[in-house]
C-alpha cells in the first residue's frame, strides 16, 4: 500500500503526518520525502544513512566536427535546448528536458548522451525501524519531477524484496511537481488547516488531484483555529476527515525542537496510532503497487 | 523600477500574510502574486478583475485512435512512460506528457497531434493596496515558471505605465522551476522562515539558489517565540552570511483572526504585530535602496 500525503498549501503539516505516521505505524513501513526541493522528514526522522547517489538527466554531447547544421534538432527541440545560429551549434543543457528526441533524429551522429546532475538521491533506516528514502534537489536544478521518479525508480527492487507500506511526503502545491508525487501512489491524504488559506489551497489541490481518480481522505491540522469552510468542503464532496490534530503550542514547539510529535506527546502518539489504524482500513488493500512503482 | 520578492523554501511560513502587510504599508507599488500554483494573496486584497487573459504554454500529444496503426514506436520512444497501450491502440496520459514532440516525430502514421496546451489564466486587477497582477495555474498543468516570467513582464509595464515604483512580489515555496523565475534579476529577497529545524533547513537552500543569482536578501523570523534559541541562531547566521535580519515577529492569532476577516494584519489594527512589521518594512526599504548599488556574492555557511 503506498499513500502519499499531499497538501495544496505549504507547511500545514505534511511533514508532520508522515514523520508521526511512519514512527506508529506498527507494521514494515518505508518513509520516502519526495519534496525534493525543501526535503525535510529527514531532520525528524533522523534516519542513519546507508547509501546514497548522483541522479541524472540525459543531455545532448555535440560533436560539431560531425554536425552539418541540418538544424533537425533544433527544430524538434520543444524547450530551447539546443540551437543552430548559421554554423554553430549550441546546447543549453540546463534548459534540456531529457527527452532524447535530439539525439535520436540527428542523422549525422554528432549528438551523443552526456548528463546534468539533477541531485540525489539517498537511503537508509530511522528508529532501527522505519525505511527510508528521500532525494535532495541540487540548489539551481529548476525540475524536481526528474529526480522523484528517480528516487521512485530506487525505492523499487528494494521494495520488492521486502514488502512494506510507502508513506509519501509531497511537496506542496497542485502543479506538476506535486501531481509527480501522488501519481505512484494508491490513496492520497490531504492535510489542510481550517484557515482561509488552507481551505483554498485544499480546494485547488483537490481538484488537481481528483482526475487521478484515486482515493481521497483529509487529515485537519490546528482545528480549532480559523473558519468551518474546510470541513463544510469535505462534507459537500463526501471526503472523510480521518483525524483532527488540534491546534496547540505544545505541538508547534515539539517541532520546533525537531521531535516527531507523535513520539514526543503521549496523546498525539494515540491520535497517530488511532489514525494509522483508520488509514490501513480505509486505503484499498489490494495495491496497484507494480504499475505505480514502474511508472 | 525597484523589485523585491518574498519567499521562503518552506511552505507556510507567513509569507502571504506578511506579503499583504506589505502591500498595505507601500506607497504607490505594483503587487504581484508569483504563486500561480497554489495563490492566496487575492484572498486578502480581494480584486476586482479588469484584465483577464488566458495562458497558453508548450504543447501536448494527442493520438487520433481512428489512424492509429498500433505500431507502439511512440511508447518506445517516450521517455516519460506518457503513453498508455489500451484495447484499441495507444493513448496519451496527458498528465505525464512532457510535451516534447518526440512521439509526434517518429510516429510513421503520422496520426499524433501536437494542439497547444491551454495552462491557466492571468488577471490584472484592481485593489485598495493598488493594482495586483496574479493568475491561476489550472490544477495540474506546468509550465509554472513562464507564468510567472509573464506576470514579472505584465508588472514592469504596468510600473512603467502607471509611475507607480515599486514592485512587491509574493513568491512561491522550494526551490525548483517558478522561484527561480521569479528571482532572476529581482533587487532583492525577502526570505521568511520560522524557528523550527526545516524552516532553517529550507532557508539555507534557498539563501544558496539568491546566492547562485546573486540576489541581495533579508531574512525575516516568524513565529520567533516558538524557539528563541534557534530565532537567535537565525540573527547570528545572517550576521556571518552578511544578510540582512529584518526582524522577528512572534506568533499572533491575529494573523489568523486577520485572514478570517479577509484584512491585512497590520489592518487589523488592534493587535501587537503592526509596529514590528512597520519597523520590518522600513528595513525593507533600505535593504533595496542599497542594493540598487553593485552587488556582492557571499559564500554560505550552514546555521550552527
Amino acid at each position: 500500500m503506498i499513500i502519499a500525503v499531499a497538501s495544496g498549501k505549504g507547511g500545514t503539516g505534511k511533514t508532520t503526518v508522515t514523520s508521526s505516521l511512519a514512527w506508529v505505524w506498527g507494521r514494515k513501513v518505508t518513509a520516502v520525502d519526495l519534496d525534493v526541493e525543501e526535503p525535510n522528514l529527514h531532520l525528524f526522522l533522523k534516519p542513519e544513512i546507508l547509501g546514497r547517489e548522483v541522479a541524472t538527466i540525459e543531455v545532448p554531447v555535440a560533436d560539431e566536427s560531425k554536425c552539418t547544421y541540418c538544424r533537425a534538432c533544433a527544430d524538434l527541440c520543444q524547450f530551447k535546448a539546443i540551437s543552430v545560429l548559421g554554423s554553430v551549434l549550441l546546447t543549453f543543457p540546463e534548459m534540456c528536458h531529457g527527452c532524447g528526441g535530439c539525439i535520436a533524429v540527428c542523422p549525422e551522429k554528432a549528438l551523443s548522451s552526456g548528463t546534468r546532475e539533477l541531485g540525489e538521491i539517498l537511503w537508509g533506516r530511522a528508529a532501527g525501524r522505519i525505511g527510508f528514502f528521500m532525494g535532495r534537489l541540487r540548489v539551481g536544478e529548476a525540475m524536481s519531477p526528474p529526480l522523484m521518479r528517480a528516487v521512485m525508480t530506487k525505492l523499487a527492487p528494494a521494495s520488492a524484496n521486502a514488502p512494506a507500506d510507502i508513506l509519501i511526503d509531497a511537496p506542496p502545491g497542485t502543479s506538476c511537481p506535486a501531481i509527480n508525487a501522488v501519481l505512484p501512489s494508491d490513496a492520497i491524504v490531504l492535510v489542510t488547516e481550517p484557515t482561509p488559506f488552507g481551505n483554498h489551497d485544499f480546494r485547488l489541490a483537490h481538484a488537481a488531484f481528483s482526475p487521478l481518480k484515486k482515493p481521497m481522505a483529509v487529515i485537519i491540522n490546528r482545528a480549532g483555529l480559523g473558519d468551518r469552510s474546510v470541513y463544510e468542503y469535505c462534507h459537500s464532496e463526501h471526503l472523510p476527515i480521518l483525524a483532527e490534530i488540534p491546534f496547540d503550542r505544545r505541538l508547534a514547539e515539539a517541532y520546533s525542537r525537531g521531535r516527531v510529535v507523535a513520539d514526543a506527546l503521549p496523546e498525539m502518539k494515540q491520535v497517530f496510532t488511532d489514525l494509522a489504524a483508520r488509514l490501513r482500513e480505509w486505503a484499498p488493500v489490494e495495491s496497484v503497487r507494480k504499475e505505480a512503482l514502474d511508472a | 523600477m525597484p523589485e523585491i520578492v518574498v519567499i521562503s523554501g518552506k511552505g507556510g511560513t507567513g509569507k502571504t500574510s506578511l506579503t499583504a502587510a506589505f502591500a498595505h504599508l507601500a506607497e504607490a507599488a505594483i503587487i504581484c502574486d508569483l504563486d500561480v500554483d497554489a495563490p492566496d494573496l487575492h484572498l486578502i486584497l480581494q480584486p476586482e478583475i479588469e484584465t483577464r487573459e488566458d495562458f497558453f504554454s508548450g504543447h501536448e500529444a494527442v493520438i487520433d485512435p481512428a489512424d492509429c496503426t498500433g505500431c507502439g514506436l511512440c511508447a518506445e520512444v517516450c521517455r516519460y512512460q506518457a503513453v498508455i497501450s489500451t484495447s484499441d491502440g495507444f493513448s496519451i496520459n496527458p498528465l505525464k506528457c512532457e510535451g516534447c514532440k518526440v512521439c509526434v516525430h517518429f510516429c510513421p502514421a503520422q496520426t499524433i497531434r501536437f494542439p497547444e496546451r491551454h495552462c491557466g489564466r492571468w488577471f490584472i486587477s484592481r485593489t485598495r493596496f493598488g493594482p495586483l497582477v496574479h493568475a491561476q495555474l489550472f490544477p495540474g498543468a506546468e509550465n509554472s515558471g513562464k507564468l510567472v516570467a509573464l506576470l514579472r513582464q505584465k508588472a514592469r509595464e504596468l510600473s512603467s505605465q502607471t509611475g507607480r515604483a515599486l514592485i512587491l512580489s509574493d513568491g512561491s515555496p522550494g526551490i525548483g522551476c517558478p522561484v527561480i523565475s521569479s528571482l532572476t534579476g529581482t533587487d532583492a529577497a525577502v526570505l521568511v522562515t520560522e524557528p523550527t529545524p526545516s524552516g532553517l533547513h529550507d532557508l539555507q537552500r534557498v539563501a544558496d539558489l539568491c546566492r547562485h543569482f546573486t540576489i541581495p536578501i533579508g531574512v525575516i523570523v516568524n513565529k520567533s517565540d516558538l524557539n528563541p534559541e534557534a530565532t537567535e541562531a537565525v540573527r547570528r547566521w545572517c550576521a556571518a552570511e552578511k544578510a540582512d535580519f529584518l526582524g522577528a515577529l512572534p506568533y499572533d492569532p491575529a494573523v489568523t483572526e486577520a485572514m478570517v476577516r479577509r484584512q491585512a494584519v497590520t489592518e487589523f489594527s488592534d493587535n501587537g504585530l503592526s509596529a514590528p512589521i512597520r519597523i520590518v518594512w522600513s528595513k525593507i526599504i533600505e535593504l533595496m535602496q542599497r542594493t540598487r548599488s553593485p552587488r556582492m556574492a557571499v559564500k554560505a555557511t550552514p546555521v550552527k
